[in-house]
């Protein structure tokens, strides 16, 4: 049976924060919007463990907005760094050197790239040892901190400034997102969801749960990214909503490998609404529409919905192409 | 001076009870040659329970590092050991970890770098380092390795210094050579080196940002200069501990070791193994009635300067010799000398570059005693030819190899 959640109604997000208003990021980021609301679930002992990227600039010495520990490692390494932290607290507190109440979460957190390019590797390493820590990437679908170049997040269609829409690629980008998701179910680790902070009561939900897993837990946040998908900062949760009614990012867990979808739209949006709300789709709409690229993108989305209607059995309605 | 007992060694299993005497915490670890004997040895240790401390096998050296730099925030003492591409390959977090703070021990087990890949020691892998920010002590002995792991903690963890520190050692010459080492006892290796007392670890009562941002050059100058400041304390440090050292152990450690030099008139600067044959040079010429002295690094970061002028200031002439090569220019060595006595008043007449001893190249008595041959031969030339050292006979055993192999292959 399922444990009653302290979060049921946005009412119940907690009021106390981690994190001191002002800071050095982009007005109306995702990520830090992630990292705010996940950090209200964890409780103040935390230590983050950051890898490259635009959190990485949150902690800009000597404005300290965290009222938690906070460890820069590198791009390739936070994982590992998460090892080194944990098992020194694991060994400390066995030898008695330091009291349990001195003990820490330990949560590492990145952006897709390191979460899906350079870090994988660390990343394979800590969940095959399986450390006991929460790993969140705020998932802006590219290279963010550095202007906005293509990850291997980047959803096909995407113009970044790696892969810009031209006559001879008319799409921007072609290749297909990693699947970081099954990456890591291949792993087994015990606990793994995606996240969008327009879904603020599945997002505290997950978190919640995974706190009851020890391993390694991973949490793909959905990063509205107003400054590299080209919108209006105070659109951010609209836009993360409209991903997820257009089936486009998909809210589920894997509770020890075991898939379920936790928001299920009854009937999918068409994702052109969603893809014409943003800069980085406009190539698609002028001069001329690309309909074979929309359409490929909703084909997309909707023989994922199929499959997992199947699976999970239950009715979804799906966009006509 | 209290009582130890001896064994026979090599510089790997030295390297181990340098981990197990300091009794470090935390062992994260990745194989590579001629490193793996170290981290084995504790493997079993931990597993027999002879250390009380936890070893994991990391995915890489990237890892490895980062693993251990952020545990030592936490506040346990670490121990690590890597070679060769495993340094350079976690040569990015060793910036960091400087610049974290963190004061813990990493053994280098020196090896050339590739390409051409190969087993055997140079001191390019060590010397990559060299800017990073962590302290560097080189071993020409087991024994040294030993002692100077333990000083290496006493250095590294002093809150005047807070830096993390290399312990090098040669590969094959020093890793897999037996010696008899004197061991320390438990109880006075506690004594000289006490637990760990980390400054601000990471903590639920009182939380700490460390590595942060810094978004103008003004402060990360101002993080570098302090970084640079606690470099150069550590050889204050350093010299303390060792006197402490000396009365509780009985064997001294200065970061420049001089060999025959008070009256030498010509001066061989070397470091790690290969000055065992520099010495044996020096006394075959002194027999001769040749004023040959030498004087050996031990401490590369900080580079121990004023020491390094005060001995070799007035001499006639001083080669020094270096196992690494910066290509494209010469020996790392070389330059770092030659900035120690620019300014000195009587600085030596010639200081003679040689380069020798690349990718574990045997260098026989009779070569070092040519450097010196060769520094008093140039005495008084103003562009001196810089020494690369190989004998004619082993230049002709490679050239006919290669001959043999196209024949072979043809
Ligand atoms: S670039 Fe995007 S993800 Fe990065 S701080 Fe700005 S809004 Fe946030």
């Amino acid at each position: 049976m399922e444990l009653q959640s302290k979060y049921r109604t946005l009412r119940d997000v907690p009021q106390l924060d981690y994190l001191s208003p002002g800071g050095s990021l982009c007005a109306g980021c995702g990520g830090l919007l992630a990292v705010r609301l996940f950090h209200k679930v964890l409780g103040k002992n935390v230590v983050w463990v950051n890898a490259a990227g635009c959190m990485t600039i949150m902690v800009n010495y000597p404005l300290v907005p965290l009222k938690s520990n906070w460890l820069y490692t590198a791009f390739a390494s936070a994982p590992a760094g998460a090892q080194g932290i944990r098992d020194a607290l694991d060994i400390l507190i066995k030898k008695g050197k330091i009291p349990e109440s001195e003990d820490l979460k330990v949560v590492v957190v990145t952006g897709d790239g390191a979460a899906y390019d350079i870090g994988l590797q660390s990343t394979s390493g800590a969940i095959y040892r399986n450390l006991d820590f929460y790993y969140l990437c705020y998932d802006n679908q590219a290279y963010g901190n550095t202007g906005f170049q293509v990850s291997s997040a980047t959803p096909v269609g995407s113009s970044t400034a790696t892969t810009p829409a031209t006559p001879s690629q008319p799409a921007g980008n072609i290749q297909k997102r990693k699947d970081l998701f099954e990456i890591w179910r291949a792993h087994n680790p015990p606990y793994i969801a995606t996240l969008s902070s327009s879904y603020a009561v599945d997002f505290l939900k997950k978190v919640e749960k995974g706190s009851g897993f020890r391993g390694p837990k991973l949490y793909i946040s959905l990063a509205g990214c107003p400054t590299g998908w080209g919108y209006d900062p105070r659109e951010t949760i609209r836009e993360e909503k409209l991903a997820v009614d257009t089936g486009i990012w998909p809210l589920k867990e894997a509770v020890e490998g075991k898939v379920r979808h936790t928001v299920v739209p009854r009937a999918l949006r068409p994702v052109e609404e969603y893809l014409a709300t943003q800069a980085r789709y406009q190539h698609l709409f002028t001069p001329t529409k690309r309909i074979d690229v929309i359409r490929q993108i909703q084909n997309d989305v909707n023989s994922y919905w199929e499959g997992v209607a199947d699976r999970e059995g239950f009715d979804i309605k799906l966009v006509e192409t | 001076m209290t009582s130890t007992r001896s064994m026979l060694m090599t510089g790997n299993l030295a390297a181990a009870w340098g981990a197990r005497l300091g009794r470090a915490d935390y062992i994260p670890a990745y194989p590579i040659t001629p490193q793996t004997e170290i981290i084995e040895t504790i493997a079993k240790w931990v597993r027999t329970g002879e250390i009380d401390a936890k070893l994991v096998q990391m995915e890489s050296e990237h890892s490895m590092l980062t693993a251990a730099g952020a545990a030592s925030l936490a506040g346990a003492r670490v121990f690590t050991a890597t070679s060769s591409q495993g340094l350079l390959y976690a040569l990015e977090m060793l910036y960091n970890i400087a610049g974290w703070r963190a004061p813990m021990v990493l053994v280098n087990v020196a090896r050339a770098l590739a390409a051409p890949i190969t087993l055997e020691p140079d001191h390019n892998d060590i010397l990559a380092a060299r800017d990073s920010g962590f302290l560097q002590f080189h071993a020409e002995t087991c024994q040294e390795v030993l002692d100077l792991i333990l000083l290496a903690y006493r250095v590294a963890e002093d809150s005047s210094v807070l830096l993390p520190a290399i312990v090098n050692l040669d590969g094959f010459y020093l890793s897999f050579t037996r010696e008899k080492v004197d061991l320390p006892s438990e109880e006075d290796a506690a004594a000289f080196l006490p637990d760990y007392k980390p400054v601000n670890p990471f903590s639920a009562s009182n939380p700490v940002s460390k590595g942060a941002t810094v978004l103008n050059g003004a402060l990360y100058s101002y993080f570098k200069y302090h970084m640079h400041a606690s470099s150069l304390r550590a050889r204050d440090v350093f010299e303390k501990a060792s006197a402490e050292f000396e009365r509780m152990f009985g064997r001294s450690y200065s970061p420049v070791e001089t060999f025959m030099a008070d009256d030498a008139e010509i001066v061989l600067v070397i470091s790690n193994s290969f000055s065992t044959i520099g010495k044996q040079a020096v006394k075959r010429l002194r027999n001769r009635g040749i004023q040959a002295g030498l004087i050996k690094l031990r401490m590369l970061r900080p580079f121990p300067s004023s020491l390094v002028a005060r001995y070799l200031s007035g001499r006639r002439g001083v080669a020094v010799f270096d196992q690494n090569i910066s290509l494209g220019f010469g020996g790392i060595i070389y330059s770092e000398v030659l900035t120690s006595l620019y300014h000195r008043r009587n600085r030596p007449q010639l200081i003679l570059p040689v380069i020798g001893g690349l990718g574990g190249k045997q260098i026989t008595i009779e070569e070092m005693e040519r450097i010196f041959e060769a520094t008093k031969n140039e005495l008084g030339s103003e562009s001196p030819e810089p020494l690369f050292l190989m004998r004619s006979e082993e230049l002709e055993r490679t050239m006919n190899l290669v001959k043999t192999a196209k024949e072979v292959h043809s």
